[in-house]
């Protein structure tokens, strides 16, 4: 995969296409989860807390950190590795079984560099990109939430979130789904470029790719925890 | 020209090709014939290196393809086309961008001279007005037609088709033939067809090889095809059977 490219300016335009596809393709399911992600986590917070002299800012608190550490990274992790995941492996499966990866082999390109890397970089620089935008609808979905159901005001919620808020803690979320997306795009390339057969193939190495991909997320995100959390 | 000596290959315990050994010359239609699993797919994708055979020589223009390193390699097989029994075109891709994918990749050309490139291969394999078509707008012939544009594409110097007629009907199939053999003599390319049709044989091949469980078992021309067929029943077998069907 890591010859030197035949054209350079090819396989950047291909990493541009592949961000477009990868990234702005799954803003929309990312931006939903993620607004959710915060609402629910609000909601259920405050129903957790029926200490009184607890104050409501902990909420803020509870949810800000925990969108940030775990949730945004992990879930939106979880729900790219369907989207993303099954996207690659059904779509270099096709090409394998339908000889359209042989045809690049013959031409001389080398097709798994040709086709994976590009999806992998892209993924890799979108991923982050993706997260901090969910981070910041998380909370978005738990101020909201939180104003709608009357259980918390904006400035309750932000005074909490501010007061635990770490540098860090972003550092190191982003650094989970950069992780996260090499996870992704590796498995479900390699899956697809070894699929052998016919439609019923490509399936079935399109479902492997997800189930690998998330089982894989979550053994990497128990592994930076210990490393990095200490 | 391209030259094969004593090539073998295995499947694990099953040995699929057997001391192989042929010659094939530029400019000439060379047609490997043969019943199905008789090794026939199996050696051309030993010969354009998608398998590995495990014995053996196969040399391009005394260049020992075998031998080569990575980047010698990809400089050989740049001079190699070949056409697809399914076509394998980019089907993410127009008819134009299928043609115009390996210019982009080897060539330095300016948008223009691709352009140019890519309207003369289709004028070539008698296609118009397809350009912005994908492959799954297009009809099975047509695919072939833009199978066989996109391999020419580059200067070619060998030119491998596997099954070139299959799914085609008969005047689509005559097409493709000629097409074949005009391009070959033009541009003297050293072009292997593997093929079941005894109207394609008949009609295009300059050089026969008839393979059957993993060996040649005839080489000739069209001319004594008949003559020698009375002499090997395998492949009086075959020629009757083709005719039959």
């Amino acid at each position: 995969m890591f010859y030197r490219p035949e054209k350079l300016k090819v396989y950047v335009k291909r990493v541009f296409e592949e961000m477009n596809n990868i990234g702005i393709g799954s803003f929309p399911i990312v931006a939903i989860i993620s607004v959710f992600i915060g609402a629910v986590t609000t909601v259920q917070t405050a129903y957790q807390l029926v200490v009184s002299y607890i104050p409501m800012s902990v909420i803020g608190q509870i949810v800000s950190d925990s969108t940030i550490l775990e949730l945004s990274p992990t879930i939106m992790s979880l729900v790219l590795a369907g989207k993303v995941g099954s996207h690659v492996a059904s779509e270099i499966g096709t090409m394998k079984v339908t000889e359209q990866i042989d045809a690049l082999d013959v031409m001389g390109i080398n097709a798994s560099g040709y086709l994976v890397l590009p999806k992998i970089i892209a993924a890799m620089l979108m991923f982050p990109l993706l997260n901090i935008i969910s981070m910041v609808l998380s909370i978005w979905g738990g101020i909201t939430a939180g104003n709608l159901s009357g259980i918390l005001t904006q400035a309750q919620f932000m005074e909490g979130a501010r007061e635990t808020f770490s540098g860090f803690v972003v550092f190191f979320s982003i650094l989970k789904v950069f992780t996260f997306a090499f996870i992704i795009t590796s498995i479900s390339a390699y899956q697809g470029y070894f699929t052998k057969g016919g439609a019923l193939e490509v399936g079935a190495s399109s479902t492997r790719a997800v189930v690998f991909s998330c089982v894989m997320i979550l053994v990497a995100d128990y592994i930076l925890a210990q490393l990095l959390l200490k | 020209m391209i030259e094969l000596i004593k090539l073998n290959k295995s499947f694990g315990e099953v040995h699929v090709l057997h001391d192989i050994s042929a010659i094939f010359m530029p400019g000439k239609s060379n047609l490997v014939i043969g019943a199905s699993g008789g090794g026939k797919s199996v050696l051309m994708k030993c010969m354009v290196g998608l398998e590995k055979p495990e014995t053996g020589n196969l040399f391009y223009d005394n260049r020992d393809f075998l031998a080569l390193d990575y980047a010698q390699l990809r400089e050989v097989r740049r001079e190699l086309g070949m056409l697809f029994q399914g076509t394998a075109l980019f089907d993410s891709l127009t008819v134009e961008q299928n043609i115009e994918f390996p210019l982009k990749m080897f060539t330095d050309f300016t948008k223009r001279e691709i352009r140019e490139r890519v309207d003369f291969c289709l004028q070539k394999v008698n296609l118009v007005g397809v350009n912005n078509k994908y492959p799954a707008e297009i009809s099975g012939g047509m695919k072939k037609r833009v199978g066989i544009a996109r391999a020419i594409a580059l200067d070619i110097k060998y030119l491998f088709c596997d099954e070139p007629n299959s799914g085609l009907d008969p005047i689509t199939s005559r097409v493709i033939d000629k097409l074949l053999k005009d391009i070959t003599e033009e541009f003297q390319i050293t072009t292997i067809i593997n093929s079941h049709d005894m109207k394609t044989v008949f009609d295009i091949a300059d050089k026969i090889v008839f393979m059957n469980k993993g060996k040649i078992w005839w080489e000739g021309d069209r001319h004594n095809l008949l003559a020698s067929s009375k002499e090997i029943p395998e492949l009086g077998d075959f020629i009757k059977a083709s005719f039959f069907v």
